[in-house]
């Protein structure tokens, strides 16, 4: 300690005095070395100026931020803050979702939906998936379309456009619905489970159900007798009525045929007779098939009235 | 090392790729003093206002750094001892370049010593396509007659002052002229090889480049002359710290440069003798009370002379402003004679104008003018630098005309001798033709 004490009395004078005395009248007469000139110069230098003056301190940062992420416990302890973070703002009151609104769906629908949507309110709204969630409502087949947004006050709205079931199809699985677009609705089980809804059936009777809905349409003179349309061939339609009857309308012009049929009931009461099949297929030639019975009492008739030659049979097409 | 003229030929492009990067350093290394200045080449920032001319090709660029410091081994405007003048160069160019907060690589010196010897060329050439161009000027210059100039001796400027073309004398740029002989009159200004070495060792050792080199005798000419003196004939004496330069020119050219080996440091070492003071102490009483001229009142004025020898008689010695004079004035009129001989060796008294202009720091003791009229007996006046864009006041006076000259020099020099293209093969070519036509006078 002695020592250190005699040393800074020994120091401290000549850090006052400076540097050595100068003569008088002699100027003092500071020349700078070879490396304080080379060091300015380098400073000078835009380059080194601008690493020195921005590269180093951005540098001694990120290479003590490497150093401190290095270890594995600051890596997690920092992962856990951010995460934490993270979820603190998520989880305000003002992102949160807290109801579920669904309209313009049934009863049935909605819980369709409620199922589909797999949502365990109050959740927060930075984790929901609204394009998914919407995927997956417009993936159910009786949802036309669906709005899906969160309201303000946390409440999610699903808005569904439904389907409206216009027939039954009558498939191999079963009975179906299907909408004006020819879309299914959903499956029924009996027939008299939607007695309201026209029957159709047939490969390929879907597709058509526009034309059905007009034939349907055009046959309302004959509505209680009419059983539904039968799809032939994926190309026209039959008329299936009650007592087994069919008619048989062609592949264009469908409605207007089925009209003359209609035009010949209301006059001659066509259909009321024991008649098996209306052939409209040929517009300029339409058929009429008897049942076996009326035919032979026709046949007999006909010999009865006058002898040969009798009348050609009709000919069958099936 | 390589030879001198290839050296004035690197300086060249070095000097055109300085003013492309923008900036270039002056170094005036002067017998007492060494200044620096740092300039910036910008064409956008010259000022372009009606009615202010180009100002003698001087507004091009703009001084932004200044240093000057106290000179160290430099004697007779030689460099004496390399360290030193190292030291002196560092200094001034460190402040220099703190002051203009760049880094300046390329420098343009000037020296005034090295024992400068003008000579007088005279070269010509014929014309070879129908017009003057660069070649034929490149020939005229290479047939002039290269004068023996001594052991050791190297080109400092070789510029052509004088064009004829045909009979057509004084021409001052023949490019481009209908002729069909053309001749030149060069000025060879030749100096001691060794020094020029040394001093581009010097700056080589401070981490400079060399981008032209100048005798301070013309630039100090060139700041200080106006146009008309220098169009009709003058001299600049420009009196320096260890030599005296003295500048001829003619019709805008330096046609003579001489140098007397005395200056103010020898006045200022005659003070130190005479009056048994350091050198310090004489330079200090010699700028603050010298004078050339005695009047009656200079017998009153009475100057201590101080000094710190313990003998209180010795520090407390006074000295009359006569004394002084008495010692300044034996050297200064010394000096001047010298001049005078120098002057009437270049003939001088044939030129058309006479003017006599006195520069430099020596030249600021008063009453010179008064003596130097007396002496070189012509019309005598104080010469100071050029004003140039950005120059500090303290840079103004007239021992700063050989700095404010190389900056002129560094925007326009002089086209010089190795500007131009010499024929490559010019001795086989000049055989070859003879050869030629000797065929065909015989056949």
């Amino acid at each position: 300690m002695r020592a250190l004490i005699v040393l800074w009395r020994l120091t401290l004078p000549s850090l006052l005095r400076g540097s050595a005395a100068i003569a008088p009248g002699e100027r003092r007469d500071p020349a700078p070395s070879v490396w304080a000139y080379r060091y300015q110069r380098l400073m000078l230098t835009p380059v080194y100026r601008r690493l020195v003056h921005v590269g180093l301190p951005v540098g001694l940062v990120l290479l003590m931020g490497a150093l401190w992420l290095a270890s594995a416990d600051h890596r997690a302890a920092l992962a856990t803050r951010v995460e934490s973070i993270k979820d603190a703002v998520q989880e305000r009151d003002a992102f949160m979702v807290t109801a579920l609104e669904i309209a313009g769906a049934d009863a049935a629908l909605s819980a369709a939906i409620r199922e589909v949507a797999r949502i365990d309110l109050p959740v927060s709204s930075f984790d929901l998936d609204l394009d998914a969630l919407r995927a997956r409502i417009t993936d159910l087949t009786a949802v036309r379309s669906a709005q899906v947004r969160v309201l303000p006050g946390g409440a999610l709205e699903i808005a569904v456009v439904q389907r409206v079931p216009v027939a039954v199809w009558r498939y191999a699985d079963g009975l179906r619905l299907i909408d004006a677009e020819g879309a299914m609705t959903g499956m029924i089980g009996e027939r008299g489970d939607r007695a309201d809804l026209p029957l159709i059936a047939g490969d390929g009777a879907k597709d058509a159900i526009d034309e059905a809905l007009a034939l349907f349409s055009a046959a309302a003179p004959i509505a209680p007798r009419v059983r539904g349309l039968v799809r032939m061939g994926e190309r026209r339609w039959d008329m299936v009525l009650d007592r087994d009857q069919r008619i048989l309308l062609p592949t264009s012009g469908a409605v207007a045929a089925l009209e003359r049929a209609i035009a010949l009931q209301q006059a001659q009461g066509l259909l009321d007779r024991d008649v098996a099949v209306v052939d409209l297929r040929l517009g300029e030639r339409p058929t009429l098939r008897l049942n076996p019975v009326a035919l032979s009492s026709l046949r007999a008739q006909a010999a009865a009235a006058a002898t040969p030659p009798p009348a050609a049979p009709i000919p069958e097409d099936h | 090392m390589r030879p001198l003229y290839e050296t004035q030929r690197l300086m060249r492009g070095l000097r055109r790729a300085a003013l492309q990067r923008g900036v270039i350093a002056i170094l005036d290394l002067g017998t007492s003093k060494t200044a620096c200045l740092v300039l910036r080449f910008d064409d956008a920032a010259a000022p372009r206002t009606d009615g202010v001319g180009p100002m003698a090709g001087q507004a091009r660029f703009r001084v932004i750094g200044h240093a000057v410091t106290r000179s160290r081994g430099v004697r007779f405007g030689e460099v004496d001892s390399m360290g030193e003048t190292e030291r002196a160069i560092r200094t001034a160019v460190q402040a220099a370049q703190k002051d203009a907060q760049v880094r300046v690589d390329h420098v343009i010196v000037c020296l005034s010593g090295a024992r400068p010897q003008s000579f007088g060329l005279h070269g010509e050439a014929e014309v070879e396509g129908p017009m003057v161009d660069g070649w034929d000027i490149g020939r005229a210059l290479a047939s002039c007659e290269v004068p023996d100039m001594g052991p050791g001796r190297e080109v400092l400027h070789a510029q052509p002052v004088n064009w004829l073309l045909d009979h057509r004398a004084g021409l001052s740029d023949p490019r481009g002229q209908v002729g069909e002989r053309l001749a030149t009159d060069l000025h060879l200004l030749s100096v001691d090889g060794a020094a020029i070495e040394t001093l581009l060792l010097c700056l080589k050792r401070c981490d400079l480049e060399c981008a032209g080199i100048a005798s301070s005798a013309y630039v100090a000419g060139l700041s200080s002359l106006v146009e008309d003196e220098q169009e009709l004939g003058a001299v600049c004496i420009d009196m320096g710290g260890g030599s005296t330069g003295l500048s001829i020119f003619m019709k805008k050219h330096m046609i003579h440069a001489d140098s007397v080996r005395l200056g103010g440091e020898h006045v200022t070492s005659d003070i130190s003798m005479g009056l048994q003071v350091p050198m310090a102490v004489a330079e200090r009483i010699k700028t603050l009370h010298g004078g050339v001229v005695a009047t009656g009142k200079d017998d009153r004025e009475l100057i201590p002379i101080g000094g710190d020898t313990g003998d209180w008689e010795h520090d407390r010695r006074v000295v009359s402003r006569t004394e002084l004079i008495g010692i300044m004035r034996p050297r200064m009129e010394e000096i001047l004679e010298e001049v005078r001989a120098r002057l009437d060796l270049a003939g001088f008294d044939h030129l058309p104008g006479q003017s006599i202009v006195l520069t430099g720091g020596a030249s600021l003791i008063p009453g010179l003018d008064g003596l130097a009229a007396r002496i070189l007996g012509r019309r005598v006046r104080m010469g100071r630098p050029l004003r140039v864009q950005g120059l500090p006041v303290a840079a103004t006076g007239a021992a700063f005309s050989a700095a404010v000259g190389l900056t002129l020099f560094a925007a326009h020099p002089q086209d010089e001798w190795w500007d131009f293209e010499m024929p490559p093969d010019r001795q086989s070519a000049r055989s070859f033709r003879r050869a030629v036509k000797w065929f065909k006078d015989n056949w």
